[in-house]
């Protein structure tokens, strides 16, 4: 642990004077701090690694990706993304402000492997190779104490069984296990992976919090048992003159459970990456080295509590997910009307995060 | 809206896609194996402690099965020693009447045997005596006897005796 640690410690200082050489050619024609941070933090379709250089002469270093366009009536489209490098159309189709649009106007689907999906292939690569090296450490360790890898995720295997999915989903937890651990494993390594120098900031992609949410609610609803819908739809404990409100209220309920966990995924992790990107833009700002201190200091400082938000985000996930699929197959229990179910717990939690 | 708040399509698309793969690969060549290897690992120790338990009970009415066994085997003892006790002190009281008889008999038989050797002692000084007492009349009758008026006087007296006798 103490050497992960340090190894992630390595990268975050890293982080800090990697993303300045980047900004020297918007300082040159005037540093727009808005305008870099929301391009750090949005998706693009090249890898942009470094800048050499200046002004007119300067060199992008950029690892250029695979364009995937469909357009109705002219089928599929797959090209190098460097065809489309400095403004250039390829097969009619060009990037206008990053954004993948034909000459013709016409509509245009872009499946594109942008920074985000490479990122987003490689951290799934990254979690095959590692969870699927730590089964075969049960394997190789059978009957034994676990070693290496399989040891340092034994105990987070263990605590998000007995802790999170023993606790909140109860006898039924084995089926939702696959999940919960996908979710909490892919959020942690890509809130990490995001933190790196250069590196994509996938978790905090809206489109991915989306889809783990919208998977969320279709696992939720898929093992929602008639309890489930009793308590939305006639409340236990609720006066009958309030139950078409109470109705409405449950109702999006379901719904807005889900859309906390999109936001409070994407918002916590957008937001830790512009706040690390301000102090280092503070710098150019300043254009003045003697604000480095401050800015490392400071960037350093939330980076390292980003480290702890990339953890505890993917907790807060992974707790929610658990709370929502436990309260959709609960059994009746007479103690619901003390607690108000799992739904009063959750909505607590979603406030206060 | 800025762009970072608007959800793209094609991540849309490329998320679900490889998540789901992940999931599903994961699921079957990692959650599985490890949670079943856990859980398996979990009933050894639970299965290991549960014996050691019944073990340790085991043990402990072995423990006090072999206290009873000592206690009875120490009871059984106290017993033999208190009959052997006894049966000794009878046997001892016994063998002590017997010996008292047997002296008793024996001192009545040596009684008997004194009393015996007495009479006949007595009635050998008493044959004795009076053969002696025969001799001397004998002597002191023939230096007397030359008078025949003296014989038959004494002859008298004789028979005067032996009627009195």
């Amino acid at each position: 642990m103490k050497r992960l640690l340090s190894i992630l410690l390595c990268f975050v200082s890293l982080s800090v004077f990697a993303n300045e050489p980047a900004n020297e050619p918007s300082e040159a024609e005037g540093f727009n701090p808005g305008e870099m941070i929301l391009e750090h933090i949005g998706d693009s379709h090249e890898w942009h690694l470094a800048t050499l250089g200046a002004g007119e002469h300067a060199t992008h270093i950029t690892l250029p990706l695979p364009i995937i366009a469909y357009q109705p009536g002219k089928g599929l489209n797959v090209f190098s993304g460097s065809q489309l490098a400095h403004g250039h159309s390829h097969n009619g189709l060009k990037l206008e402000e990053d954004k993948l649009v034909a000459e013709d106007g016409s509509k245009v689907y872009d499946f594109s492997i942008t920074k985000n999906t490479a990122s987003l292939l490689f951290s799934a690569a990254l979690m095959l190779l590692v969870f699927t090296a730590v089964a075969r450490g049960y394997q190789k360790n059978q009957g034994r104490a676990p070693k290496g890898l399989q040891s340092f995720f034994e105990p987070i295997i263990i605590f998000i069984r007995d802790e999170i999915a023993k606790k909140n989903i109860g006898p039924k937890y084995e089926r939702y296990m696959p999940y919960l651990l996908t979710a909490f494993f892919f959020i942690w390594f890509n809130n990490l992976l995001g933190l790196m120098p250069g590196a994509a900031n996938l978790s905090g992609n809206i489109a991915v919090t989306l889809v783990l949410a919208v998977l969320t609610l279709i696992i939720t609803l898929a093992s929602s048992n008639k309890n489930y819908w009793a308590h939305i739809f006639a409340t236990p404990g609720v006066p009958k003159p309030l139950l078409p409100i109470m109705i409405v209220v449950e109702f999006l309920g379901i719904f807005t459970k889900p859309f906390s966990l999109m936001i409070r995924l994407f918002a916590n992790i957008t937001a830790g990456h512009i706040v690390v990107l301000s102090f280092i833009s503070l710098v150019f700002i300043f254009k003045s080295w003697a604000v480095a201190p401050v800015t490392l200091a400071f960037g350093l400082f939330i980076n390292i509590l980003e480290l702890l938000v990339a953890i505890l985000q993917a907790f807060i996930f992974t707790l929610l997910t658990a709370m929502y699929i436990g309260g959709a197959v609960e059994e009746h229990h007479d103690a619901d009307y003390q607690i108000g179910g799992g739904d009063g717990a959750n909505q607590a939690h979603a406030h206060a995060h | 809206m800025p762009a970072f708040l608007n959800p793209e399509l094609g991540l849309i698309f490329w998320q679900l896609v490889i998540f789901l793969l992940v999931l599903f690969l994961l699921a079957k060549f990692a959650w599985r194996p490890i949670l079943l290897s856990l859980k398996e690992r979990e009933d050894t120790i639970d299965n290991a402690l549960r014996m050691a338990d019944q073990a340790k009970i085991e043990m402990q009415q072995l423990k006090a099965g072999n206290e009873k066994l000592l206690a009875d085997a120490r009871h059984e003892r106290d017993r033999m020693m208190q009959e052997a006790t006894v049966m000794a002190n009878q046997h001892r009281e016994v063998e002590k009447a017997r010996a008292t008889e047997e002296a008793n008999r024996i001192i009545v038989q040596a009684r008997e045997a004194i009393q015996q050797e007495k009479n006949a002692a007595l009635a050998e000084v008493k044959n004795t005596a009076a053969q002696l007492s025969l001799d001397i009349a004998e002597r002191i009758l023939r230096r007397e006897l030359s008078d025949p008026a003296a014989q038959t006087q004494l002859v008298d007296s004789y028979l005067k005796d032996v009627k009195l006798n």
